[in-house]
């Protein structure tokens, strides 16, 4: 009964689907059909699948949502606070549609850096191989719906040993009621390259809205990519993302994902260990607060030996708010010398705030150094005196403390501007709570 | 130094104090008056620390008899953070370390509260950092301390030295060093008496809590104490602290018991 139930959820996601341009590439067209085929078969996740045990989203599912059928005309002054002063290079899409008139793409770069839609014929040879192939959508019905609805998103080649010195802004901005958009990204860095990806998802109304974002990154060998990813939408949106990295022998992937806004968010991240020796960083903070509830899934799939990995997770918790986080570290047979951390650390500010957290570490290969941990705790009674016994009240002392907890994690975001706008937030949310 | 016309600063009473339902104080009565050095003295588990804290106000001792009078006003109604800003300053024992909060942020936002409560102008990031790099000249610190976390990964020295720069910042009218010497090589605690001694002015009191007569080398003090089973039971000059140095504690608790029982 409730099978039918979702799946006609998923078909009424769908309906806007067939409206979509065709694209003049064939191999887009099949993508899509063989997604749209996929999205018929899932049913929307729920409780009783192990990977959303914690993660409720029927609350999404009681709301209907198509993509907008307008497209809200923004000035530039309307987006000029979330713009990074150090990117150059931005590509806005609104509601998801790409915006051409509010972005704007720096010459010189020496990568491509454009939308999909212009590029899925121009860059075929680029593109075929990569979009679609590395975010897996046969058993995930939100990156089956996203592939259904592939037409536009952002694709951005770094050539071999080229190194683009400015951070790459892609800007996403919800504006209406009960929209869906569908952000796509696919990112190549090809052999010995280097590039800083910020993902920026903002809303410029508190309304209810439904992101479902797929992104791909590929790293050839010897590869680095920066990869940030800032969640901050309206209060009563619904945010689902899939991420898939893949790294090549000797490629250094950095991501720091943000998650802020959102009634109901959820990021998967995958990231896949293909060559040996690749090295990976995974930090991640979610602060939130009233009812919102924030998950994050990731897995490191150390597929190559000699590989390292280190993930630190924080959640902030407040109000009745819900954080869950799922670490999976997988360390496949033949994966020797795979030396890996991650360390889960979760600040409760409330009697009601709720966190789930699962460290899992699943090793098949016998010379290994894997460590992990986690702990959920609330403020250090000790160090609130410490700063009292110094002057401070305790309501500073606690928001400097909270501050704290989450400033280890925006500091090591490596764009200053965004780092200081963050810091920002997080001191006007310490404050509020 | 005493002034016997000079101001009482802290006045206490009777006072008793437990923490998780044990009481450790049991009856402590202490004169300060501005200007004067106390040593607080006495063997392990005598309630120094404790009487330490509960006159910073930490909340986990529960003060369940006396009174405590601060320039005037109950000292026990008030916040631990309105101790702090009207002129009560603890240095720690064991100073906190406090991951994520630079010590630069930490000492300015300290500094400034005070600074407010006492009618005068905050400094800004910039001036401020001028002003406490002279004073961490003063005592020999490294200025790389302003960027590191609040005590986080500090040797035990570099600690105290944080502490004592802390005090040299706020310049409390009253300031009781809780075992500031301990864990001290000999230059540190030249360092650490050099930074004590500048602050000790006629309307200032220091009170030293200390388990050796090495740090009384440095700072001279007016009166020593002995506490014991949670009370003060001896107070003489500066002279028992060479006395207990060699001889110990255990004759001080001997004669005082032998005092209460003796026929009246």
């Amino acid at each position: 009964m409730s099978a039918v139930t979702q799946n006609s959820y998923l078909a009424r996601l769908l309906e806007g689907q067939p409206q979509l341009p065709a694209s003049p590439s064939p191999w887009l067209n099949g993508l899509r059909a063989n997604a749209v085929d996929r999205v018929g078969a899932l049913t929307v996740p729920t409780t009783r699948d192990e990977e959303w045990r914690f993660t409720d989203i029927s609350p999404l599912t009681k709301l209907s949502f198509q993509p907008a059928r307008t497209a809200a005309r923004l000035q530039a002054a309307d987006i000029e606070r979330f713009c990074l002063e150090e990117a150059a290079t931005r590509l806005v899409f609104v509601d998801g549609v790409y915006a051409p008139q509010l972005s704007s793409a720096a010459t010189g770069l020496g990568a491509t850096v454009t939308n999909l839609s212009a590029a899925a014929s121009a860059h075929a040879a680029l593109i075929e191989p990569h979009l679609g192939r590395h975010a897996a959508f046969e058993d995930n019905a939100f990156a089956a719906l996203n592939t259904a609805f592939l037409h536009d998103g952002a694709m951005i080649v770094v050539p071999r040993n080229v190194s683009v010195a400015v951070p790459v802004h892609l800007l996403f901005i919800a504006t209406q009621k009960e929209a869906a958009s569908y952000p796509r990204c696919l990112l190549v860095a090809e052999s010995a390259s280097t590039v800083t990806l910020v993902e920026d998802f903002v809303a410029l109304q508190d309304v209810a809205y439904f992101t479902n974002a797929v992104t791909e990154v590929v790293l050839g060998d010897g590869a680095r990519v920066n990869h940030i990813r800032v969640q901050r939408d309206g209060g009563e949106a619904f945010h689902i993302a899939n991420c898939a990295v893949s790294l090549a022998r000797g490629s250094h992937y950095r991501s720091i994902s943000i998650a802020l806004g959102g009634r109901i968010s959820r990021y998967n991240l995958d990231v896949l260990q293909a060559g040996e020796g690749a090295d990976c960083t995974i930090d991640g903070l979610a602060l939130i607060t009233e009812r919102q509830l924030a998950d994050t899934h990731t897995r490191i799939d150390h597929a190559a030996p000699h590989g390292t990995s280190r993930q630190l997770h924080k959640c902030i918790v407040g109000g009745s708010a819900h954080a869950v986080f799922n670490g999976k570290i997988l360390v496949r047979p033949g994966a020797q010398l795979t030396d890996s951390a991650q360390s889960s650390r979760n600040l409760l500010l409330t009697r009601m705030a709720h966190v789930d957290t699962k460290p899992q570490l699943e090793i098949f290969a016998d010379d290994v150094k894997c460590a992990h941990g986690a702990t959920v705790g609330q403020l250090d009674n000790e160090e609130v005196f410490y700063l009292r016994s110094r002057g401070l009240s305790e309501v500073a002392a606690r928001n400097l403390l909270t501050y704290a907890f989450g400033a280890e994690i925006i500091d090591r975001i490596p764009i200053a501007s965004l780092k200081h706008r963050l810091e920002q937030t997080v001191l006007e949310h310490t404050q509020s709570n | 130094m005493i002034c016997q016309d000079s101001e009482m600063l802290l006045e206490v009473r009777g006072l008793c104090a437990s923490v998780n339902g044990v009481e450790i104080l049991k009856g402590i009565d202490l004169t300060v008056r501005s200007g004067e050095v106390h040593a607080l003295m006495g063997p392990n588990g005598s309630g120094k620390s404790t009487f330490a804290k509960v006159l910073a106000g930490h909340p986990a001792y529960v003060v369940t008899g006396g009174a405590v009078s601060y320039g005037g006003r109950n000292l026990l109604e008030l916040k631990p953070e309105e101790r702090a800003r009207a002129g009560v300053f603890l240095g720690f024992q064991y100073p906190t370390e406090i991951p994520g909060v630079a010590n630069s942020q930490f000492l300015r936002l300290a500094y400034n509260t005070v600074q407010v409560e006492r009618g005068r102008d905050e400094l800004d990031p910039l001036e401020f950092d001028d002003f406490v790099r002279e004073t961490m000249k003063l005592l020999e610190m490294n200025p790389d301390f302003l960027d590191r976390s609040v005590n986080e990964g500090f040797s035990g020295g570099e600690k105290k030295r944080n502490e004592i720069l802390q005090m040299a910042l706020l310049e409390p009218r009253l300031a009781i060093l809780d075992e500031t010497d301990s864990g001290l090589d000999i230059d540190a605690l030249r360092v650490v008496a050099q930074g004590v001694n500048r602050l000790a002015a006629k309307d200032k009191a220091i009170v030293l809590v200390t388990h050796y007569q090495r740090l009384l080398n440095y700072i001279v003090p007016d009166y020593v104490h002995v506490m014991d089973l949670g009370r003060i039971i001896k107070t003489g000059g500066k002279e028992l602290a060479l006395e207990l140095e060699k001889r110990g504690y255990d004759w001080v608790g001997i004669e005082h018991r032998a005092a209460a029982v003796a026929p009246a």
